[in-house]
């Protein structure tokens, strides 16, 4: 009755602390900033200047290009200025900051809670209100939703998944969307149905979530084409390619997307600010995001306007701890460590995480054994300690043919290494340089 | 028994001529012309192989200046004038005079300088440090102090200092090869004219960013003030992206540029105590 992925996989400790803290929205902040790129692709460029009042929902950034998304005021106040900043990717980038005002919204919003089944719209204009709401993926790669929806020519699609794997240990911000907002989630799942034309939907739930998976198997009943699929736990189910293996058996081919195997998956998150965008016509400008730590006083999942700092959100938690070594934007395996708090929260910040500087610190690099734990770990079927090595000598064109492009990053061969090594370190570096390479001979 | 012998031998014999023929015919068949210069000139190269002239080793280099008409754009950097002289002797054309550069880098982001705001764990490698965010300090245009640029230079001519946590280069062993320079993934490090007795002046900063961000990530950051564009009076310096740039080769080391920056980000290197000012003086030799 579950199922999984059959290759690779790790059983890191879940400490998901916060999954029976309900969604606290968090008051807003006195001043916010808001990047212009928070997603994969283009930067948007800012359409408002310094001293303008903006109100909540109003685009105060435009999409440049295909791939790029709108960027709208998560609150209302004055523009404070349009600078630099560092983001929390750890790269400074252009930012409006917006000093708040009340919270007076764009009076095209519907701001009530009512749950909205009908879907009045055709698949063109929800694919447009996407796009025009601003949406991405919220499961933290933070790709285009209006691209994902717009099925390339040639190709064709007859199933979508609904991701509520959350396989990454401490998050629960999907966990608690599922069981406080099923029915929307459920509902945005339709709508993604609709823009692809298709009659099928799986939502994968881990089974460490068994409130989420009867909740939104009882809910499923009453949408129609909407199936529950517990999976078992294992990281890293969440991964797209292998969220479709463990649904459907299908193989997404080496290089491929979803798409190439008929399916188009998206996250709970996502599915939800679907939702919102489509029967309220609210634009991406907050999410929830679980601030945890094994110290934290007061850990929780909380509801944020985007360009929150994430200062406000460890206050909002019971501030740092004292033995606080790391602060990591995301989940611990995926999640990128922050070199300031000082950051906001953007569209793709599912999970603040404060490490004791214990925990946090590196063990020494010791020489590989070839015990090939690395091997049987990786979802992907890679073999990480060949690839890394291939990367740290430079050797790209090797890496290449050991298919180092399809290291989707999970961590699972770091995680398991015995002797500590840096091996995603590596293989990032090399997928990087041999990605960059490719496109080079593409163009020449 | 000796029937047997002579019959080895003989047998061996004809063997061995019927092979020699044989391969005596293939050689002609498929015999590779190649310019006997190219031998000759390999041998005059330094035989590094550092990859400093922009070709795969001292052999391609040798094939490509045999090939050339001229010396245009072709230069062995650690051999310099006497192993070009050398070739243009071989290859009976005139040596064409290359100045002789030096690698110089252009942070000084030390720890008292530039405070640390995060501590980097990962691998270490500049490369991976810099694809993963800005750095250990609030500029995101200086050293990562990894040592990539040190593992990458042939010569020995670099080391880490552990005090100041920067790439430093020895000049005499350094011969402008510009194997750190590509290296580096924050294109620090400068191929850079060699003044005599390797004297230097130069903006030690890369940091791009307006002047208030600049020096509040790092004290001795080029704040783009412009003071030492309108001073100079050789034109040398540029300014562009709020970063003041001094062309080696426009310089004539009058030294007018150094006072006048508020951050002391020009550094003179190599030049007598001055009397008069001390506390520079000072700044200049411990640097």
């Amino acid at each position: 009755m579950f199922k999984t992925f059959p290759k690779g996989g790790i059983h890191p400790p879940e400490n998901k602390l916060t999954a029976d803290k309900p969604i606290v929205i968090l008051p807003v902040p006195p001043q916010v900033t808001v990047p212009v790129s928070q997603h994969i692709g283009a930067p948007a460029t800012p359409v408002v200047e310094k001293g303008a009042a903006v109100l909540a929902g109003q685009v105060i950034a435009e999409a440049k290009g295909f791939v790029s998304t709108n960027i709208h005021s998560p609150v209302s106040g004055k523009v404070s200025k349009i600078d630099t900043v560092v983001d929390t990717t750890g790269y400074k980038q252009t930012a409006v900051i917006i000093d708040v005002e009340g919270d007076e919204w764009v009076t095209t919003v519907d701001r009530s809670t009512a749950l909205e089944k009908e879907i009045t719209l055709t698949r063109e204009e929800i694919i447009e209100r996407c796009r025009q709401c601003g949406l991405v993926g919220m499961g933290g790669a933070t790709f285009p939703t209006h691209i994902k929806l717009t099925v390339p020519a040639g190709k064709s699609c007859d199933m979508v998944i609904i991701n509520g794997a959350e396989c990454e240990p401490y998050l629960t911000s999907d966990h608690r969307l599922m069981l406080e907002k099923g029915a929307e989630v459920l509902t945005g799942a339709t709508i993604i149905m609709k823009a692809l034309g298709v009659e099928r939907a799986v939502v994968g739930i881990e089974a460490n979530k068994p409130d989420a998976i009867s909740h939104l198997t009882e809910l499923a009943r009453e949408f129609r084409g909407i199936t529950v699929q517990p999976l078992k736990v294992k990281y890293p189910q969440g991964g797209e390619k292998q969220l479709i293996k463990a649904c459907t058996g299908r193989e997404v081919p080496s290089g491929g997307l979803p798409i190439d195997v008929g399916v188009v998956v998206q996250n709970v998150g996502t599915a939800f600010a679907v939702y919102e965008a489509v029967q309220k016509n609210k634009p991406l400008v907050e999410r929830v995001v679980t601030v945890t730590g094994k110290s934290v006083a007061n850990p929780g999942n909380f509801l944020v306007r985007i360009g929150t700092p994430v200062t406000a959100l460890i206050e909002a938690a019971g501030g740092m701890p004292d033995d606080t070594g790391k602060v990591v934007n995301g989940g611990p395996m995926m999640g990128k460590a922050l070199a300031i708090t000082d950051v906001p929260v953007t569209k793709g910040t599912s999970g603040i995480l404060l490490f004791p500087a214990a925990a946090s610190r590196r063990a020494e690099v010791l020489p590989c054994i070839r015990c090939g734990k690395c091997s049987s770990a990786c979802a992907m079927g890679l073999e990480p300690w060949l690839i890394s090595v291939l990367s740290e000598k430079g050797m790209w064109e090797k890496a290449e043919k050991e298919k180092i492009t399809d290291c989707m990053e999970c961590g699972a061969c770091a995680y398991t290494c015995p002797a500590k090594r840096p091996l995603l370190d590596y293989i990032r570096l090399g997928k990087s340089t041999v990605i960059r390479l490719a496109r080079e001979r593409v163009t020449k | 028994m000796s029937s047997t012998v002579l019959l080895t031998i003989a047998m061996l014999s004809v063997l061995g001529l019927l092979a020699a023929v044989i391969l005596y015919f293939v050689a002609q068949k498929f015999k590779v012309v190649e310019d006997p210069r190219i031998d000759l000139v390999n041998e005059a190269l330094p035989g590094a192989n550092c990859g400093g002239c922009g070709y795969a080793g001292c052999r391609a280099f040798a094939e490509a200046l045999v090939k050339s008409t001229s010396f245009e754009g072709l230069n062995c950097p650690v051999g310099g004038a006497d192993t070009m002289g050398k070739v243009a002797l071989i290859l009976d054309r005139q040596p064409v005079a290359v100045e002789p550069e030096v690698a110089v880098v252009r942070c000084n982001g030390t720890p008292d300088n530039a405070a640390r705001t995060s501590y980097y764990d990962g691998a270490m490698s500049c490369r991976i440090a810099h694809s993963l965010y800005g750095g250990t300090t609030g500029c995101h245009y200086g050293c990562l102090g990894c040592g990539d640029c040190v593992s990458a230079c042939k010569f020995d001519a670099m080391y880490m200092n552990p005090v100041t946590e920067l790439p430093v280069i020895l000049d005499d062993q350094c011969v402008a090869c510009g194997a750190c320079v590509k290296a580096c993934p924050r294109s620090i490090i400068e191929l850079r004219k060699r003044n005599k007795k390797d004297r230097k002046i130069y903006v030690s900063c890369v940091n791009k960013d307006k002047g208030g961000p600049a020096r509040k990530a790092c004290k001795v950051a080029c704040i783009g003030c412009g003071k030492c564009v309108k001073v100079c009076p050789y034109d040398a310096i540029t300014m562009e992206n709020n970063l003041a740039f001094i062309d080696s080769y426009k310089c004539k080391l009058c030294r007018k540029c150094v006072p006048e920056c508020p951050t002391l980000a020009i550094l003179e290197i190599g030049f007598p105590v001055k009397e008069q000012k001390p506390a520079e003086a000072a700044e200049a030799t411990t640097d």
